[in-house]
């Protein structure tokens, strides 16, 4: 029997963020600090920033593929000093504000449970009128909202609504719990799953439209993001993805929720690739919503500072994977990084079974990866929390590996990190974060032929849902096409 | 430092050492591992 293998390739990738300094309040850590101590509100909101602000930011501006990761090295710091100015739409997506994110937010509702305030659906609908990834019938589920004192009613009633705010404090809606006694339910978790859901679909609205790709030839999603979206009965019961496809025309899909932390997406990633090269599906798409729960999760450290609250972005991803194209990068199934239960818990464990391991299989060396795409959360959000500097953890180790494998010098590794690092540009937004956030970057340098290899590594922190002490991690080599579209195989 | 008959909180973190990986190089020097425990910090 001779059957044929698929070559599965990254047909195209968009990210989304919207700038929702209004929803800080709503993060874990600043939510549970209010709730203490009320006073804390207020110290927030005067250190949130403005859009325009949000815009210029040079991280988001490399998020968003305005500018390459590696120029930020370049520039002084603190980066939230720039002035350059900037503008919404990046090669690789667009940042939105949060007046507009509000009305997604409601049209991705499906229960009814965002009431907006009357005056501000209008103002909605003429910011969202001239979207281009947004139709008649979206801002037709806006409706007509409601009026100020009945939102200021669910938000003190039995069952407590959240009062929704914009940065300056307006009260602009609520959002509703769905049952009386179902924490699962509870008005903060579907606020929750709901951005998760809202930013997912405005991602790959993106990327279907940019890329020219035909929704109804879609025929499964995978989600790769942290929510959990289920009732009591099932908390966490899942699948996001079947409710982006719906959002998205994707008529003829269905779909699955893939969970592993914040390697979520690369484990999404490798079975997508599995699916086409199998030949079960033509294309798989892989999304990761947004995380509201790590919005100003180290805001303690920029008050200490005086600095803005950095973490005042929603971040999310679609990937397309499909059959060979011929141009598009390569995904290397033959050499996946997995850090198995027996690899233990050390650093160089974990690096030989995602880096070396992997490296070793294809018969190549550290320095023929042009690109290692790692933790990349923004140091400037996590160091005056004293979390560090997470990327350069990572590549401090990766190098040195490479200098144990006598690969290069002791000496040569500040150089192998600032050549096949690079600094961290994504916002801390648990899933979205790890390795996928340099995808834009390394599909356009993989076709225009200025990279050739680039290493997707993902880590999960399993141990925080109290399973299991373990980590993990998965690695991908992501590869530029040579072209050639099929790989036998006889059996 | 001499952990021979200590007792030791391994504190650990994931993008660092973690709390296994310390416990393990602590009970091999012979103390006594009371809590061990890894974080993440992003």
């Amino acid at each position: 029997m001779t059957q044929t293998l698929e070559q599965p390739v990254i047909r195209g990738v968009r990210f989304f963020l919207a700038h929702t300094p209004g929803l800080v309040r709503y993060g874990s850590k600043p939510s549970r600090d209010i709730a203490r101590d009320a006073t804390i509100a207020d110290a927030i909101a005067a250190h949130l920033r403005g859009y325009e602000a949000a815009v210029s930011y040079p991280p988001n501006r490399a998020f968003l593929g305005h500018i390459h990761p590696d120029t930020l090295a370049a520039m002084p710091q603190p980066w939230f000093t720039s002035v350059a100015p900037g503008t919404r739409w990046g090669g690789h997506g667009e940042i939105m504000p949060e007046e507009e994110f509000y009305g997604v937010l409601k049209i991705c509702d499906a229960f009814d449970l965002v009431h907006l305030e009357a005056g501000f659906v209008e103002e909605a609908r003429a910011a969202l009128s001239t979207h281009p990834l947004l139709t008649t019938a979206d801002l037709e589920r806006l409706g007509t909202g409601f009026p100020e004192a009945d939102i200021v009613r669910s938000c003190g009633g039995s069952t407590p609504a959240l009062p929704l705010y914009l940065r300056n404090g307006r009260l602009i809606g609520c959002m509703q719990a769905a049952h009386e006694e179902d924490t699962s339910l509870a008005a903060d978790v579907l606020l929750e799953n709901l951005t998760c859901k809202a930013s997912a679909v405005m991602a790959m609205r993106t990327l279907l439209a940019q890329e020219q790709l035909d929704p109804l030839a879609l025929p499964y999603v995978l989600n790769s993001g942290e929510e959990a979206v289920g009732d009591r009965y099932q908390r966490g019961g899942g699948n996001l993805a079947k409710a982006v496809a719906e959002m998205c025309g994707c008529q003829a899909a269905t779909g699955v929720d893939i969970k592993g932390f914040c390697c979520g997406p690369v484990h999404a990633l490798t079975m997508a690739g599995s699916l086409v090269s199998s030949r079960v599906f033509s294309q798989v798409a892989v999304v990761g919503g947004c995380a509201l729960a790590k919005l100003g999760m180290k805001y303690r450290g920029h008050l200490q500072h005086n600095q803005p609250i950095l973490e005042d972005v929603l971040a999310a991803v679609a990937i397309v994977v499909s059959a060979d194209d011929g141009v598009s990068p390569r995904l290397r199934l033959d050499a996946l990084g997995r850090h198995t239960v027996a690899a233990g818990a050390s650093q160089k464990a974990i690096f030989e079974h995602l880096v070396s391991q992997p490296l070793e299989r294809l018969g190549l060396h550290f320095t023929d990866v042009d690109k290692y795409a790692t933790e990349l959360h923004n140091p400037e959000v996590t160091e005056p929390a004293g979390s560090g500097n997470v990327p350069q953890l990572n590549y401090r180790v990766i190098a040195g590996l490479a200098a144990m494998r006598k690969e290069i010098t002791p000496a040569q590794v500040p150089a192998f990190v600032a050549t096949h690092g690079m600094p961290g540009f994504a916002p801390t937004q648990g899933h979205i974060a790890s390795a996928v956030p340099f995808l834009g970057h390394a599909v356009d340098g993989l076709r225009d032929g200025s990279m050739q290899r680039v290493m997707l590594l993902a880590k999960g922190s399993l141990f925080l849902g109290r399973m299991t002490q373990m980590a993990d991690g998965m690695s991908l080599l992501l590869e530029r096409n040579a072209a050639g579209s099929s790989e036998e195989r006889k059996q | 430092m001499k952990l021979q008959g200590k007792k030791v909180i391994a504190l650990g973190e994931r993008d660092g050492v973690q709390g296994s990986a310390i416990a393990a190089c602590a009970q091999s020097a012979g103390a006594d591992v009371v809590l061990e425990t890894t974080y993440c910090f992003v």
